[in-house]
């Protein structure tokens, strides 16, 4: 083996400075949390640093978005070491999308932690915490390499773990341990899939399983599979292994549970998009299955929990996870248009069950209640917040022209092009979920709004601040803009979905399609 | 060489989801180190066992010697192991507080997120 | 713990161990060693520190907070990755730059800045939980 038959491992083309909008947002938010953790004691300063730091990363991300809107995914590849050899970024228009979606809704909570936190509380870490959040949402979005994503998900994990116990209440340390627990142990069986992956294929990045995927041994890749399965489910909180959520999310102060359902579970059911769909589609052709039971459990039994749950944001921890339930089914039936609903659904997800979270703080600090059971008669005293509550409940359903209806119409359009049992099961399902979560949600509403108040203005209640309002307002006003002009989202999603369907654009953004297997 | 190291991931393993299976916090706190130490171990086996050379390129050659060891998953393992302690001290300080707060190392105790008598919903609407 | 002779020589101790872990992390690049292993050594004579002492002596012999040590580190590290921008090369690319100091090469590099964050990191990571720990009264990390 002489040097000169070796071929090149390095890349020699020039890199230009605005192939740098895909690594930018990661290092931005690395960066920002590390000079955020440095000034945290002097109070004031964290927020507009936070503030800028989050507005330079979305404009990063939008003008990725658009990069790859035109041209198709783009990627590099760290320390000049060509792919599979170095750690690569790529960013294909779901990963852009969903990253410039996850920073908007960090900018919006950003701006309602403010207003919501005391100045008691100046000087935890908190911004910090926030970016470091940020920066593992957004590597996961953005990996092109599945160590690297594991890496990403463990930042993600240590960050929200320091943003639930921050107040350190009794409360928050029990929601804690059951986070914290459950979730290292589903990143260690992704770590453990890793493994056994690294063992089978000899590589970890994606566009070079892609290549190598078919040659492996097929069992032991439905094992592996099977094993992403449980790990991603766990993380993104799928019906049987979900308890982590509804045990952690109501315990921080609702800033952080708004940021935490806007983004975590949606990574995880993302990675199990990424895994299943695009990497490995012959497993998931065996794991169906599983996909379409659990996608079926998850839909009907999410809601159930909602409507008998008492504590208003435990019960919205339900809801959340019925959403994963509809991102699940569009996972089992990966047709275009299944994807398609599939990654409009994380859209949707991403910015009502964040309002959703949100709005439910402005009632308890509107109630100084967390039990839907001793509010009521809200409507008498703050009649926005129960327009906005509505039209969220109403979105998270799917009623028309609310976001929340165009992914379940793109669902159920595939499940009835599959025109089998699996395709009728999943389509009975999510209409039975749209029916169930328009029960438990118009039930939560009358609990808390509509019903003879129990404490219709308690001395104790403190009003919420116009900052609040403009957060949570502007929010909505984002979901309700983009239901009623929903054409550049489907446009979105077309191009993703198409993008994972049939992966060729997605390998060459590598530079591996020349190479042979 | 690869079977043995094979049977000693599952032990580990075993014995990982064994401890974690237990009520006490600080026994499922040493569960998640076991269960970790024997996932690096299996990252190391499926790089393959080799008593081959180390992977370090002889000065002046500008290439590698004949068979050396497989690089990679030592530092995979590595990231892991760092990744894996980091986590360790922040869910330990974290049973401490917890065992402080609440008094409660068994998991059974701990029901303040989770009340143990949850009322019922209401049967209004 | 606390008895005379250790607390005479835990000072001792300290500074050796201090400059061993300065020692370890230069050699790093091509030798065993590194950032991480350099960290970790500087983090245990805190920690030694500390138990000679006690965790707000500690602190105050760092004069730095631990975790503004570790974000001051991941800036370091960050912006040693991003030097490469200005020479047309990705995210990360190491740039070398071969001194003549008094008749001998040494080689500065990004690889090197890289792994003196790295050291931060981990020593401030450390540190901070440690001396956490050791406090009674349960503080905020």
């Amino acid at each position: 083996m002489a040097a000169e038959n070796l071929p090149s491992a390095m890349i020699e083309t020039v890199t230009h400075a605005a192939a740098w909008v895909i690594v930018l947002p990661m290092a931005l938010c690395l960066m920002g949390a590390a000079l955020l953790l440095i000034v945290r004691k002097y109070s004031g300063l964290g927020f507009m640093l936070a503030l800028t730091v989050v507005a330079g990363i979305i404009s990063c991300e939008t003008s990725l978005l658009l990069q790859v809107m035109e041209s198709g995914p783009v990627g590099m590849t760290m320390g000049k070491w060509l792919p599979p050899f170095g750690i690569s970024f790529t960013a294909d228009v779901f990963g852009a999308s969903f990253a410039l979606t996850a920073a908007v809704v960090t900018l919006i909570v950003l701006l309602y932690a403010e207003a919501d936190r005391p100045a008691s509380l100046a000087g935890d870490g908190f911004y910090a915490l926030v970016l470091l959040l940020l920066a593992g949402v957004t590597g996961s979005f953005l990996t092109g390499d599945l160590f690297n994503l594991y890496v990403w998900f463990e930042l993600m994990l240590i960050a929200s773990f320091g943003l639930i116990v921050i107040g350190g209440r009794p409360v928050q340390l029990d929601g804690a341990i059951k986070y914290g627990f459950l979730n290292f142990l589903a990143t260690t069986i992704f770590l453990l899939s890793l493994g056994l992956l690294y063992g089978l294929l000899g590589t970890l990045n994606m566009a070079d399983i892609l290549r190598v995927a078919s040659l492996a041994n097929p069992a032991a890749m439905v094992g592996v599979a099977a094993l992403m399965l449980l790990a991603f489910g766990m993380k993104a909180a799928a019906f049987p292994v979900n308890a982590w959520l509804p045990a952690s999310y109501h315990a921080s102060p609702a800033a952080v549970s708004a940021l935490m359902a806007g983004l975590l579970t949606k990574v995880g059911i993302y990675a199990l998009l990424r895994t299943l769909v695009i990497l490995l589609p012959t497993t998931r052709d065996a794991l169906e299955p599983v996909l379409v039971l659990v996608a079926v459990a998850t839909l009907v039994a999410a809601p159930l929990g909602t409507i008998a749950e008492t504590n208003l944001r435990r019960a919205i921890g339900f809801l959340v996870i019925g959403g994963i339930g509809a991102v699940l089914a569009g996972i089992a039936m990966p047709s275009l248009t299944g994807v398609s609903g599939a990654g409009m659904y994380i859209f949707h997800a991403m910015l009502t069950m964040t309002a959703l979270y949100l709005v439910a703080g402005l009632i308890e600090k509107q109630t100084g209640e967390t039990d839907s059971r001793h509010m009521g008669g809200l409507y008498a005293s703050s009649a926005p917040l129960s327009i906005l509550f509505l039209v969220l409940i109403l979105g998270t359903a799917g009623v028309p022209p609310l976001l929340g209806f165009w992914p379940k119409l793109l669902l159920i359009q595939a499940g009835l092009a599959e025109g089998d049992a699996v395709g009728g099961l999943l389509v009975v399902a999510l209409l039975t979920n749209a029916v169930l979560t328009m029960i438990a949600g118009s039930r939560l509403w009358t609990h808390i709004f509509w019903r003879a108040g129990f404490i219709p203005d308690a001395p104790l209640a403190e009003a919420p601040g116009r900052l609040h309002y403009l957060a949570t307002g502007l929010l909505t006003l984002l979901i309700v803009a983009a239901g009623l002009w929903p054409n550049p989202l489907f446009e979105v999603v077309r191009i993703g979905a198409g993008d994972m369907v049939n992966p060729a654009r997605y390998t060459a953004a590598f530079g591996l399609a020349e190479l042979t297997p | 060489m690869d079977y043995v190291v094979a049977a000693l991931v599952g032990c580990f393993v075993a014995l990982g989801v064994y401890m974690l299976l237990s009520r006490s916090l600080i026994r499922m706190l040493l569960g998640v180190v076991i269960l970790g130490n024997g996932v690096n171990l299996l990252i190391f086996t499926a790089g393959r066992l080799t008593l081959d050379i180390a992977p370090i390129v002889p000065e002046g050659v500008g290439h590698s010697v004949g068979p050396i060891a497989n690089p990679l998953p030592q530092a995979l393992i590595l990231t892991a192991i760092v990744i894996g302690f980091a986590m360790f001290s922040f869910l330990l300080v974290l049973a401490y507080r917890t065992y402080q707060a609440l008094d409660a190392d068994n998991t059974d105790t701990m029901r303040v997120a989770e009340p143990e008598h949850a009322p019922n919903p209401t049967l209004s609407y | 713990m606390n008895t005379v002779i250790f607390r005479t020589i835990a000072p001792i101790i300290v500074a050796i161990m201090l400059v061993f872990s300065v020692y370890v992390c230069l050699r790093g690049h091509n030798e065993p060693g590194g950032g991480f292993i350099g960290g970790l050594i500087a983090a245990l004579a805190i920690v030694v520190l500390g138990i000679s002492s006690s965790a707000a002596e500690a602190r105050r012999a760092l004069h730095f907070d631990p975790l503004s040590i570790a974000g001051a580190g991941v800036l370091l590290a960050g912006l040693s990755g991003l030097l490469s921008i200005f020479n047309g090369n990705p995210f990360m690319t190491s740039i070398w730059l071969y001194l003549n100091i008094g008749g001998s090469i040494v080689p500065f590099s990004t690889p090197m800045v890289f792994d003196i964050g790295v050291y931060f990191v981990v020593f401030g990571t450390i540190a901070s939980i440690t001396l956490a720990l050791e406090s009674e009264n349960g503080e905020e990390l």
